[in-house]
């Protein structure tokens, strides 16, 4: 099915691989500065208490020392959804929360001179649960938030955003239903994506090039652009912000939400009038920077024997922690995506926002939806299993198709555009061997001894796909080189490669012809960045069209020397010539004599598509340890056009880590609940998984033609990591023969599960599990 | 501090304390002290490489020993540089991503090579560690088994989940001469 291209579809070297395999490739702590102070932050060690006094003086008066900055010292930046969060302020709100802020000559001087500032703290009761945030007489994280319950909506996402999922009538639904399941589940173990690269920042507060006041930024996250704007939002009109994203050391979304270390280095730069950088240690990046927000269904479900799914009613509660930057609007695309998964004429879910004295929670790759299916499958699973339905085609008959529609993050019915999924997902359960290794639902697919096999599967689809605007830029230079300008930052897809490749594609050059601008907010147009799935089907569609646009502007200028119509020509590796007449060409340079060709290209977005991935997952339990081993993954996907094969893999084996499948085998946050520390906030004690423990992976790619991209792909490496946990939970629960609700999937629940422990040496979860509704 | 700058302190004066550092096949000098481009005791391997001596390939991440992404080879060995402290490392040759390189003719080495050819990043910024482990493990042992490959790599860190590919493109240069 693939099409004949000359790059597109083929493995081509990555255009930074040089500089990677090298140690060329010049991350934010490579760059270099002259007269560089280094900036850090000092933090709360309380979960909440108002702050009495500060006193800096033996901080400043270390050697080395260049400012400690505290609230008094600076503008009442505020942002945040919304915007009522103050970047330091009277009260602090959980452990890590940021005090005052110090720059010195040396990291160590910095560290050392935090440890000097003296603070006071009238400690206040703190809560981390979001069950007890909500009880009456709870501790009140802030004055506006009354209950702690954050507003609905995201103003970003246009007028009216999604708030809740209402469609038809539930209790006719229910009514019309064979069996009614009412069930919680969480997926509440808060994982963390982890970037191997910490948060950081190099910020530079002086004159830009006309003399207007200018913030220069060197960022490691994922979006320059978008920073430029939220940074000139909280910074102010009258200062110009300039964003350089460089090589990014990993992101997955949880470094969109740099405001804060971005600010930091801002205001100790512009006191200082030195270069200040800001890098957070792991400690401070697994306690004090984002982790994915909690999620906890309370819902009723109406399904047919057939397997159609009659109503789904009831609450979604998610956990933002300390702050909210984005979960209104992971709120509003989770129930778009819900929604896609699931062909339901019948939905009232009604989610909540809740605060709690821990860290924020943010983004990560699976955005919302993994939130809320990770809770939501294993509640469908109960009425499946009462209904006798294989969960395989209960998914291929409940995953959205030509002539379906859903309600998506702006509140808009959307008319579903795209393809159906089932051939492939047949084929994924053919290579995975579904057929031969389901045995029902509680039924091990084999027994060994204590070693139980299970299988699981799940399902994900997102009409990010085509989210938001993207602009670019094609210039051909009068000596043939071609520069493609887009805000794009390589933060590990390969999509700055693959830009370059569809401008060659285009345009029929070498691909060594073409090279990419910086990621520089100045010298590129609007291009918000590689978040959702946006990278294929929006980055490289503006990429595409500007280079299509500096196509035919080349051709006006070479139908005159060739006397035809523009319309006619065509051109390959440096020659332009007129179909009709193949031996006649004329030489781009001829047609560039002093002469700049740029061409310009726009994406609108577009939400009437999705993507989709379905992971099959097969366990080994251990009924005598509780231990799980994950053995197997099939993933399969439909990408309508493979862009490059290698890329393409790596994000699809990205589906363990970053937050995803192992969030159901061992990933979590470890909270005291009596201090509201993490526990485990370093990369010993926080488990990730060694290339010795890697399970098979098998990825099943189809390449359906999708009606709407030029070369008609769509992207799907950012919900890699969506299906996974809530297949695990089914597998595991299938090898042990009894349900297992909650995440992840620890030795101690397994033997809890299979009755083979009690809750004695594990009061304190349980009592948490309890009140949070999780029957674990 | 430039590298001419330190090369050149190798007179000692009465009461000081020089490190002579080997690194990537050249000597640098260094002063025990706590002044600027001297070297604090305190001071670990992956602080001098970065910052002392420039040599930004070296990616430190955990900081703490437990990630491998600060890998490089002392004589042929694979040692995490932010574990070990800069004056323990006197006399002995240090190499880094910088010096993979065939020094006369620029070339890559094939373990190189082949991480471009398999893709076998995708952030890369786990990449400089994952090759320097991966040839410590080629030295010692040129033809490993797929199981060898993933024991020697199991101390390196990826976030990205590269690892997979990282295997076939060790796989591809073992049992070969490089
Ligand atoms: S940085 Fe040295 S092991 Fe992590
Ligand atoms: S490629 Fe990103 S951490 Fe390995």
């Amino acid at each position: 099915m693939a099409q004949p291209y000359r790059y597109i579809g083929k493995a081509t070297p990555r255009k930074d691989g040089l500089d990677i395999v090298t140690g060329e490739s010049r991350f934010v702590d490579d760059l270099k500065f002259e007269r560089l102070l280094h900036g850090v932050v000092v933090r709360s060690p309380h979960a909440h208490a108002m702050i009495k006094s500060i006193d800096s003086a033996g901080a400043k008066g270390l050697e080395g020392v260049r400012a400690v900055l505290t609230r008094e010292d600076i503008p009442d930046f505020k942002y945040g959804n919304p915007r009522v969060f103050r970047l330091l302020d009277r009260k602090v709100r959980y452990v890590g929360d940021a005090v005052a802020l110090i720059a010195a000559e040396s990291e160590q001087i910095a560290r050392e001179a935090a440890g000097l500032v003296a603070i006071d703290y009238h400690v206040l009761p703190a809560v981390f649960d979001d069950y007890e945030a909500m009880e009456p007489g709870a501790p009140q994280l802030y004055e506006e938030f009354p209950g702690n319950v954050l507003p609905l909506g995201d103003p970003f996402l246009g007028q009216k955003s999604m708030v809740e999922i209402r469609t038809g009538d539930v209790a006719d639904g229910l009514s019309e239903a064979d069996v009614i399941i009412a069930g919680k589940c969480g997926y509440d173990n808060l994982p963390n994506p982890m970037p191997m690269e910490s948060p950081r920042v190099v910020a530079s507060w002086g004159r830009g090039v006309e003399g207007r006041d200018c913030v220069t930024f060197w960022i490691s996250n994922q979006a320059p652009y978008l920073m430029k704007v939220i940074l000139g939002a909280i910074l102010g009109a009258n200062l110009d912000v300039r964003v350089f994203g460089g090589p990014c050391g990993g992101s997955f979304g949880s470094k969109l939400m740099s405001w804060q270390p971005m600010c930091y280095a801002a205001l100790l730069s512009k006191n200082t009038g030195r270069p200040v950088k800001v890098v957070y240690s792991k400690e401070e990046h697994l306690g004090s920077f984002v982790l994915r927000p909690s999620s906890r269904l309370d819902i009723k479900v109406g399904m047919k024997k057939d397997g159609t799914v009659t109503a789904i009613a009831g609450d979604w509660l998610i956990g933002t922690g300390c702050y909210s930057q984005t979960t209104q609007a992971q709120v509003a695309v989770g129930c778009g995506e819900a929604m896609i998964a699931l062909r339901c004429k019948n939905w009232s879910v009604k989610p909540k926002i809740v605060c709690t004295n821990r860290t924020a929670s943010g983004i990560a790759r699976g955005f919302g939806g993994q939130e809320l299916k990770c809770a939501l499958f294993p509640i469908l699973s109960r009425g499946m299993e009462k209904l006798q339905i294989d969960p395989l085609d209960f998914m291929k008959k409940n995953f959205i198709k030509p002539g379906d529609g859903y309600l998506w993050r702006d509140a808009q019915w959307y008319d579903y555009r795209g393809i159906s999924f089932t051939a492939m997902m047949d084929r994924g359960a053919e290579v995975f061997g579904w057929k031969q290794k389901w045995k029902g639902w509680l039924t091990p697919t084999s027994v060994e001894g204590a070693k139980r096999i299970g299988i699981g599967v799940g399902v994900h689809g997102n009409a990010d796909v085509g989210e938001d605007v993207s602009e670019a830029y094609v210039r051909i230079d009068s000596n043939g080189s071609i520069v493609v300008h887009s805000c794009l930052q390589e933060h590990g897809t390969g999509q700055r490669s693959n830009g370059a490749k569809v401008v060659a594609e285009v345009l029929q050059t070498p691909l060594e012809w073409v090279s990419m601008t910086p990621a520089d907010t100045m010298v590129n147009p609007f291009e918000f960045g590689p978040f959702g799935s946006r990278g294929t089907y929006v980055i490289l569609g503006a990429i595409i069209r500007a280079a299509e646009d500096a196509r035919s502007k080349l051709f006006e200028v070479a139908a005159p020397m060739l006397g035809c119509a523009a319309s006619e020509l065509d051109t390959a590796d440096g020659y332009i010539w007129a179909k009709s007449a193949p031996k006649r060409r004329v030489r781009w340079q001829r047609a560039l004599f002093q002469r700049t060709i740029l061409g310009y290209g726009r994406f609108e977005p577009d939400y009437s598509l999705s993507n989709c991935l379905m992971s099959f997952v097969e366990v080994e339990v251990d009924t005598e340890t509780g231990n799980l081993v994950l053995q197997r993954v099939v993933n399969a996907t439909d990408v309508g056009q493979i862009i490059d094969p290698q890329g393409l893999a790596g994000q699809l084996c990205g589906c363990l880590g970053t937050a995803g499948i192992d969030s159901a085998i061992f990933e979590e946050t470890i909270l005291d609940s009596s201090t509201g520390r993490i526990l485990n906030a370093n990369m010993i004690d926080y488990k990730w998984r060694t290339s010795s423990e890697m399970p098979t992976i098998d990825n099943v790619v189809f390449q359906t033609p999708m009606p709407t991209h030029r070369f008609h792909a769509i992207g799907v490496g950012e919900i890699a990591t969506a299906p996974g946990p809530s297949a695990v939970l089914m597998a595991a629960s299938n090898a042990i023969g009894a349900w297992l609700d909650s995440y992840p999937v620890t030795p101690c629940k397994v033997l809890r599960a299979l009755g083979k422990v009690g809750n004695a040496g594990n009061k304190q979860r349980a009592h948490t599990a309890r009140k949070r509704g999780a029957g674990d | 501090m430039s590298r001419e700058n330190i090369e050149s302190r190798n007179e000692p004066v009465a009461g000081e304390k020089l490190i002579e550092l080997r690194v990537n096949s050249q000597v640098y000098v260094l002063r025990v002290g706590r002044g600027p481009g001297e070297l604090d005791p305190a001071h670990t391997l992956a602080f001098t490489l970065r910052e002392t001596l420039g040599l930004t390939g070296t990616k430190v991440s955990c900081d703490k020993g437990a990630c491998g992404g600060c890998t490089v080879l002392r004589e042929a060995e694979a040692v995490l540089s932010c574990m070990l402290l800069t004056i323990e490392c006197g006399g002995k040759e240090i190499t880094t991503i910088e010096g993979l390189k065939d020094a006369k003719t620029g070339a890559l080495d094939p373990l190189q090579q082949s991480f471009i050819d398999h893709s076998a990043f995708q952030c890369g910024y786990c990449t400089p560690g994952m090759i320097m482990s991966s040839k410590a493990l080629l030295t010692a042992n040129p033809s490993p088994a797929e199981e060898e490959i993933k024991e020697a790599l199991s101390g390196n860190f990826c976030r990205c989940i590269s690892q997979y590919q990282v295997v076939e493109a060790v796989k591809a240069v073992s049992g070969k001469k490089g």
